[in-house]
């Protein structure tokens, strides 16, 4: 498709003026995790690394980093092998209500996260008799993880269709042969980008993380949302999300790699 | 035969849905043999095909392998091994290790399975391309990989799901006499699924005709031209020339459905003894080394009500043959009696529809 020079100028202004909204204030946040004021005076007095050194020997921002990090693995471990689990049945079996549930795989991605966090918060504590817990946030999270790694796994296995498979088992492969050596070797990559866009997913979550972390666990969302308004530690809250940012960009970058395999044809995204 | 028959199939039987895709198919394929299933697309022979394989159930009937009923058995435990239509070679594995696969499954020692890979991959003249991925290979290299991934395995049948598809015009003769030549060479039963008539005539030691999800005639490729038994078969094996009806009678001059084949029919000099019918030339097809003549003919209306009309093949060998057209001329065809096929045996039976619900 051919555009006009006008078109052209228009489409680069409105894309350019979109990431600069969306980008100045993060760059904003990097910029002030420097400032030396701690009311983020702008433009910045003067420079220091005090608040990255406060930030660092933090052992609340420390806890909760590694307590978020641990949530994250657990429920992109659990998502991976009942979300590949679920794409083989429904895009390889045929059965009744097939349809109906992959509806209900993919639906908690789209449920606000206040109804989950509520919803699972009974379930937990009111149904099952259960104590909100590290493991209450890991289930919460697997639940719209699972999505991610779903909906990768699904589009994968929809493009390569069934015939590798028929291949393999006409060769004398039976089913979990032919799952260790043809099936996983092309899911491989989506699975991997699904598994990273669901840690990512697990990471920054808090509303549902509200309603099923236990007394004792904080996460890092969870304790940035407490320090935040705290003059005190403003700055050292500053950092870690000029960290957070920084250690972002790997994982999308990484999903995103992967997500365009060999032949160059892109997955489906979530 | 069936105590000997490589494969056996009695009253097999399969439906999708309402769908009755095969219907009631009894056959026996004899050890050694390049056996062809031939039919338009949807008459069921790729389903007879993938119910050998182990990939469809049977909705009824069974499958005997080497007089082994394994009709039940998942494909991995059966001696068949398939190439498939769009080869299905494993895409993260080199050319080598896609065809030492079915001995690697089968815990054959590293160092035996490479050679005999190797083996296999001399043996479509592929050698020297073991390293390569799938990806960067030709259709007509992919084609042999997949030959090769089958034949390793030494099994009893090979079976193949119009592997020469999608192969162009030049090549795909090319694979034909190969194909041929290996089958002769390895000695094992070939099952050839085409919906290519000539194909299936230059392959095949004997042709299953399917319609419909029936077999509608089995016989050697010389039977099936010269003699087909319906005018299905012999519209779907070269051309059919049918005359019917009020046509029949006038042309053949006996009451039934007729067909003779172009080649039979002589134009202008008709031979001694010849039966003669005259008509006018409605279409002349040029073909590079013959023409086929499409001739209107005085005789009265088919069957059907149609014009009737016969198509006549002529070598390119006679001055007028050269002549742009001769559209409109007026003709004399003629023909021996013995090559006319009468088929008014399979017209006169019911559809085979009632005879197997």
């Amino acid at each position: 498709m051919t555009l006009s020079r006008n078109a052209r100028l228009l489409l680069a202004a409105v894309t350019g003026l979109v990431l600069l909204v969306i980008y100045l204030p993060l760059g904003l946040v990097l910029v002030n995790s420097f400032n030396t004021s701690t009311s983020f005076t702008w433009p910045p007095s003067g420079f220091t690394t005090k608040w990255w050194d406060a930030a660092w020997h933090s052992a609340g921002a420390r806890d909760a980093l590694a307590l978020s990090l641990e949530v994250a693995a657990f429920a992109t471990v659990i998502s991976l092998v009942l979300g590949t689990m679920a794409a083989l049945a429904l895009q390889r079996y045929r059965f009744f209500g097939r349809d109906a549930v992959s509806l209900l795989i993919i639906l908690p991605i789209a449920l606000p996260g206040i109804v989950t966090g509520i919803a699972l918060q009974n379930a937990f504590t009111k149904i099952l008799g259960i104590s909100l817990s590290f493991w209450t946030i890991v289930i919460a999270h697997a639940t719209f993880c699972i999505v991610t790694v779903f909906n990768n796994a699904v589009a994968r296995l929809r493009r390569v269709g069934g015939n590798l498979e028929e291949a393999s088992m006409d060769l004398g492969a039976g089913t979990f042969t032919t799952f260790r050596l043809v099936t996983f070797p092309m899911l491989r990559s989506a699975l991997l980008a699904g598994g990273l866009l669901s840690f990512a997913l697990s990471f920054d979550e808090i509303i549902v993380t509200t309603f099923t972390a236990g007394a004792g666990s904080q996460t890092l969302p969870l304790w940035i949302f407490e320090n935040m308004f705290r003059p005190n530690q403003a700055p050292v809250v500053n950092v870690v999300a000029a960290a957070l940012i920084v250690l972002s960009i790997v994982p999308i970058w990484l999903a995103q790699r992967l997500s365009v395999d060999d032949e160059g044809l892109p997955t489906a995204a979530p | 035969m069936s105590e000997t028959a490589a494969i056996s199939l009695r009253d097999l039987s399969k439906s999708f849905g309402t769908v009755q895709a095969v219907d009631g198919v009894d056959l026996d394929i004899a050890d050694g043999e390049f056996f062809s299933m031939l039919g338009p697309s949807g008459s069921g022979k790729t389903t007879v095909l993938r119910m050998i394989a182990g990939f469809e159930q049977p909705t009824s009937g069974t499958i005997l392998l080497a007089g082994e009923d394994v009709t039940g058995r998942p494909p991995f435990a059966r001696d068949v091994n398939t190439v498939f239509q769009d080869y299905a070679l494993f895409p993260h594995m080199s050319v080598i290790e896609n065809v030492e696969y079915g001995l690697r499954v089968k815990k054959v020692g590293k160092g035996d399975r490479r050679r005999r890979a190797a083996e296999a991959l001399e043996t479509v003249r592929l050698g020297h391309l073991g390293s390569r991925r799938p990806g960067q290979l030709s259709g007509g290299q992919r084609q042999r990989v997949a030959l090769a991934r089958a034949l390793v395995n030494r099994p009893k049948v090979l079976l193949l799901d119009e592997p020469l598809g999608a192969l162009d015009l030049k090549l795909r003769r090319e694979m034909q006499i190969e194909l041929k030549e290996i089958q002769r060479d390895v000695g094992i039963t070939f099952v050839f699924v085409t919906h290519d008539q000539e194909e299936a005539l230059t392959l095949s030691d004997r042709i299953a005709v399917f319609n419909d999800g029936r077999i509608q005639q089995v016989a050697s490729p010389r039977e099936l031209y010269e003699g087909p038994q319906s005018a299905f078969v012999a519209g779907f094996v070269g051309t059919s020339n049918l005359l019917t009806g009020p046509a029949a009678r006038a042309v053949v001059g006996r009451e039934g459905t007729f067909s003779i084949r172009p080649e039979k029919i002589h134009l202008d000099a008709v031979p001694e003894g010849a039966r003669t019918t005259e008509g006018v030339v409605r279409e002349v097809v040029y073909l590079g080394s013959a023409n086929h003549y499409v001739v209107d003919l005085d005789a009265p209306p088919d069957g059907s009500g149609d014009q009737a009309t016969l198509t006549v093949l002529r070598q390119n060998l006679n001055a007028e043959d050269n002549r742009v057209s001769r559209r409109g001329e007026r003709v004399r065809l003629g023909w021996l009696p013995e090559h006319v096929i009468d088929l008014s045996a399979s017209e006169a039976q019911p559809a085979p529809m009632e005879e197997t619900a």
